[in-house]
C-alpha cells in the first residue's frame, strides 16, 4: 500500500463486557503512532464490527476481548469478513487470552494476539511491519 | 541472574544535595522523614478522636477487629446457579464469612439467557439469572438470615434484590434480617464499567426506589455500594478514586432526601468499595487515603447535611485492588502483591475485603487462586497480629500529614467536579472518561518507559517459557442448560399472573412511582430478568454511550 496514506484502524469491542480502559489506551496509543483510530464504544455486535470496516475503509481490526469469549466472537468475524471480501484485512486480538487459545486464534487467521504484558509501541510496531507485508 | 540493584534516578533522590521533595509512585510528594512540624493544626480530638468517635479518622467503631473482624469475601459465582450453590458451600465450610457473588453480563444488562446478544456470554464471568427460580437454587440450603451476600449487580440491581427479598421470604427467613450490600452504583457504570442500560435520570430514580424500599423494609442491608475501585483502575488518581464516589454518594442521597427522608435515614445505608491496591499502589498512601475518606466524609455528613447520628456519619466501606495490580509475567510474584493490598486495607480499617487473585491476567481465577486470596486475608486476620489494636499507625507523622494532605486533595478534586455542573454532568458529556483515558494512557507510558516499576515486568525480568497455568474452565453446555431452565419455568409459570404484573410495572413507570413492590410481584410472578428489562427500556429509553479516548 501506499506509504502516504495512515494506516486505518479499528478498535473494536465486541461482546457484553464494557471493561475498554485497554482498548482507548491502545487507540490512543496508535493514534500517537500517526494511525487513523476509530474507537467502536463497548458492546458490538460482529456484523456491526464488519459494517464500520467497510464504510470505514479499514486496513486493521483490533478487538479487545476481555471476558473469555474470544474464540466464538473471532470464528464469527473472520467468517463474515470472508464473505464481505475483508478477506485481506488484518485481525489482531487484544485481551486476557489463554495461551492455549492463540494458537488456535492465530490457525483461524488473526494474525497477532496481545495479552496485559504487551507493550503499545510493540503493538503499533507490528502493526506497522504486517501492513507493510500485505 | 546479576540485575545491578539500582533505581532510576529520581527528583529529590538525595535530600542532603537536593531540597526538593522526593515524587512517589503515584506522584505525590514526600519528604525524607516527618516530624511534629508536618501535622501543625494536629489536635487529637478533633483530627482523630478514639475509634468509633467523630470524625472516625481510626475507625468507624468503637473496638473495630477485636468486635468484628472485616468480612472476607471472595468474588465468585459462575455457570449456572446450581454450580454457584456449590461454590459458595464450599467457601462457608472454607471459612468464608460471607458470600460476594458475580452475575454474568447478560443478567447485568437485563438480556435473558436465550437472547442472541447473550449468545458468548452466559454463565461466564458470573452466574446467570434468568427468573427467581434460579436465585431460589443457588441458595438452596444455605439460610440467608445467617450469612451476608455481597451482589455486584448495578443497572438490574432492583430486580435482583426483589429476587434476593423473594427467596427470603420462601425460605421463611422474615427480610428485615437480611444482611449485606448490592452494588447498584450506576454512576460509575458510565464512568468506566459499561454496564448501564437506562439513561442516567430514571437510572437514578431506580436506585432511590430501592433505597427506599430498603430503609422501610431491609434495614441491615447496604442498599448502595459507591464503588471507587473501578474509576482508579480505569485511569483515576486515589483522590479521585474518593471524590467521584463521594460525589455520587451525595447525589443518591439528594434523590432520596427529596422524597422527604431524612438523612439519618438513608446515610447509614449507603456504603462504599474503595481501592487499596491495583495499577497504581503506594502502601502509606493508600492508608492514609482510606482513612482521610472517613473523616472527610463524617464531616460532610454533619456540616452539610445536619446528620445527627452515629450511623449516618460512618463511612463503611469494602475494599478491593482489583486485578489491574496483576501481572502476566512471574505471576507468583502477585501473591506478594495481594498480601500488601490486604494488610494496606487492613491497617485502613476496611469493613470487608475482596481481594484479586494471582492467575487473574491468565483468565477467570481458579479455585486455588481464589484459596489463596482468602488465606491472605486469613494470615493477617488471625496468624500476624494485626487485628489486635485499632489504627496502629495513627499519631504516625507521616500517615497523620498524609491524611491530612489526601482530605484537601479530595475536597479539591470534589469542587473541581461541582464547578463544572456536577457529577451527572460531566458523567453525561464525557469531561470525566477523557480525563480518566489521558491519565491512564499517560500511567501506561511510565509503566512502558520505565519511569514506573513494576517488578518482573520492566525490572528484575526472567526469561519465562510460555507459561501454562492451569486456567479455569467454564462447561460449554453452560448456556444450553441455562436456556433448557429458562423455558421449563415459562412453561410452568402462570402466565395471566407474570403478564398483569408486567403491566402494573410498566404503569408504575410511567407514573414514576416506586417500583419495588411491583419489581417483587414480578419477580414473584417468575417474569424474567429480561422481560421486566424490556418494560423498562420502553418506558426510559437507553443510555447513550461516550466513547472518548
Amino acid at each position: 500500500m501506499s506509504s502516504k496514506r495512515p494506516i486505518r484502524v479499528l478498535i473494536a469491542k465486541p461482546g457484553l463486557d464494557g471493561h475498554d480502559k485497554g482498548a482507548k489506551i491502545v487507540a490512543r496509543g496508535l493514534k500517537d503512532a500517526g494511525m487513523e483510530v476509530i474507537y467502536t464504544g463497548i458492546r458490538q455486535t460482529v456484523d456491526s464490527i464488519v459494517r464500520t470496516a467497510l464504510q470505514e475503509s479499514i486496513d486493521v481490526i483490533g478487538l479487545s476481548i476481555l471476558s473469555g469469549t474470544h474464540l466464538s466472537l473471532c470464528e464469527e468475524l473472520m467468517e463474515k469478513m470472508a464473505k464481505e471480501d475483508l478477506r485481506d484485512k488484518m485481525v489482531v486480538v487484544g485481551g486476557i487470552i489463554p495461551q492455549k487459545d492463540v494458537i488456535r486464534l492465530k490457525e483461524m487467521g488473526v494474525r497477532a494476539v496481545f495479552r496485559p504484558s504487551s507493550k503499545v509501541e510493540d503493538i503499533a510496531q507490528c502493526i506497522r511491519n504486517e501492513v507493510q507485508k500485505a | 541472574m546479576t540485575e545491578e540493584i539500582k533505581r532510576p534516578q529520581r527528583k529529590g533522590e538525595n535530600p542532603e544535595k537536593d531540597p526538593e521533595l522526593l515524587e512517589t509512585n503515584t506522584g505525590l510528594k514526600v519528604k525524607l522523614f516527618y516530624d511534629p512540624e508536618d501535622v501543625p493544626q494536629f489536635d487529637y480530638k478533633a483530627s482523630l478522636g478514639n475509634p468509633g468517635k467523630y470524625p472516625y479518622t481510626r475507625g468507624i467503631y468503637p473496638t473495630m477487629y477485636r468486635g468484628k473482624l472485616w468480612t472476607m469475601r471472595q468474588y465468585s459465582g459462575f455457570s449456572t446457579s446450581e454450580n454457584t450453590n456449590s461454590r459458595f458451600k464450599y467457601l462457608l465450610d472454607q471459612g468464608q464469612t460471607g458470600l460476594s457473588l458475580a452475575l454474568d453480563l447478560p443478567t447485568q444488562l437485563g438480556l435473558d439467557s436465550d437472547n442472541p446478544l447473550a449468545r458468548d456470554d452466559v454463565g461466564k464471568l458470573g452466574v446467570a439469572i434468568d427468573s427467581l427460580r434460579d436465585m431460589e437454587e443457588m441458595f438452596n440450603g444455605i439460610p440467608l438470615d445467617k450469612i451476608s451476600t455481597s451482589f455486584t449487580i448495578n443497572s438490574t440491581a432492583s430486580i435482583i434484590l426483589a429476587m434476593y427479598v423473594a427467596t427470603a421470604e420462601k425460605q421463611g427467613v422474615d427480610p428485615s434480617t437480611l444482611r449485606g450490600t448490592i452494588q447498584n452504583d450506576i454512576i460509575k457504570e458510565y464512568i468506566a464499567r459499561g454496564t448501564y442500560i437506562f439513561p442516567p435520570e430514571p437510572s437514578i430514580r431506580l436506585i432511590g426506589d430501592t433505597i427506599e424500599y430498603c430503609i422501610k423494609n431491609i434495614p441491615r442491608f447496604n442498599s448502595v455500594s459507591v464503588s471507587g475501585t473501578h474509576i482508579c483502575e480505569c485511569g483515576a488518581t486515589p483522590a479521585q478514586g474518593v471524590a467521584y464516589p463521594f460525589l455520587t454518594g451525595i447525589a443518591y442521597l439528594r434523590e432520596v432526601l427529596n422524597r422527604g427522608y431524612e438523612v439519618d435515614d438513608i446515610a447509614p445505608l449507603l456504603s462504599f468499595h474503595l481501592i487499596a491496591g491495583g495499577v497504581q499502589f503506594n502502601f502509606f498512601q493508600e492508608i492514609a487515603k482510606l482513612r482521610a475518606a472517613r473523616r472527610l466524609w463524617a464531616k460532610i455528613l454533619k456540616e452539610r447535611f445536619n446528620s445527627a447520628s452515629e450511623k449516618g456519619m460512618r463511612l463503611k466501606f469494602s475494599t478491593g485492588g482489583m486485578g489491574g495490580g496483576m501481572t502476566e509475567q512471574q505471576p507468583l510474584n502477585n501473591i506478594a502483591r495481594i498480601a500488601f493490598y490486604a494488610l494496606a486495607a487492613a491497617l485502613a480499617g476496611s469493613q470487608s475485603m475482596n481481594l484479586p487473585c494471582f492467575d487473574e491476567a491468565y483468565a477467570i481465577p481458579t479455585d486455588e487462586a481464589i484459596r489463596t486470596s482468602l488465606r491472605i486475608q486469613q494470615i493477617i486476620a488471625y496468624e500476624i497480629g494485626v487485628p489486635d489494636v485499632v489504627d496502629p499507625l495513627g499519631g504516625s507523622y507521616y500517615v497523620e500529614s498524609l491524611t491530612d494532605s489526601f482530605e484537601d486533595e479530595i475536597t479539591v478534586e470534589m469542587e473541581k467536579i461541582d464547578s463544572l455542573g456536577g457529577i451527572l454532568r460531566c458523567v453525561e458529556d464525557g469531561t470525566i472518561q477523557k480525563q480518566l483515558a489521558d491519565q491512564a494512557y499517560t500511567v501506561q507510558k511510565k509503566f512502558e518507559s520505565g519511569d514506573l516499576i513494576k517488578v518482573g515486568v520492566n525490572r528484575f525480568q526472567i526469561d519465562e517459557e510460555e507459561r501454562e497455568l492451569e486456567v479455569f474452565e467454564i462447561d460449554p453446555e453452560t448456556r444450553a442448560r441455562q436456556i433448557g431452565r429458562l423455558n421449563r419455568i415459562k412453561n410452568e409459570r402462570d402466565k395471566d399472573r407474570v403478564k398483569g404484573a408486567l403491566e402494573a410495572l410498566r404503569k408504575a413507570a410511567v407514573e414514576r412511582k416506586n417500583l419495588m413492590p411491583h419489581m417483587l410481584d414480578a419477580v414473584k410472578a417468575y417474569a424474567t430478568v429480561g422481560e421486566i428489562c424490556r418494560q423498562l427500556k420502553e418506558v426510559y429509553g437507553e443510555a447513550s454511550q461516550v466513547t472518548v479516548f
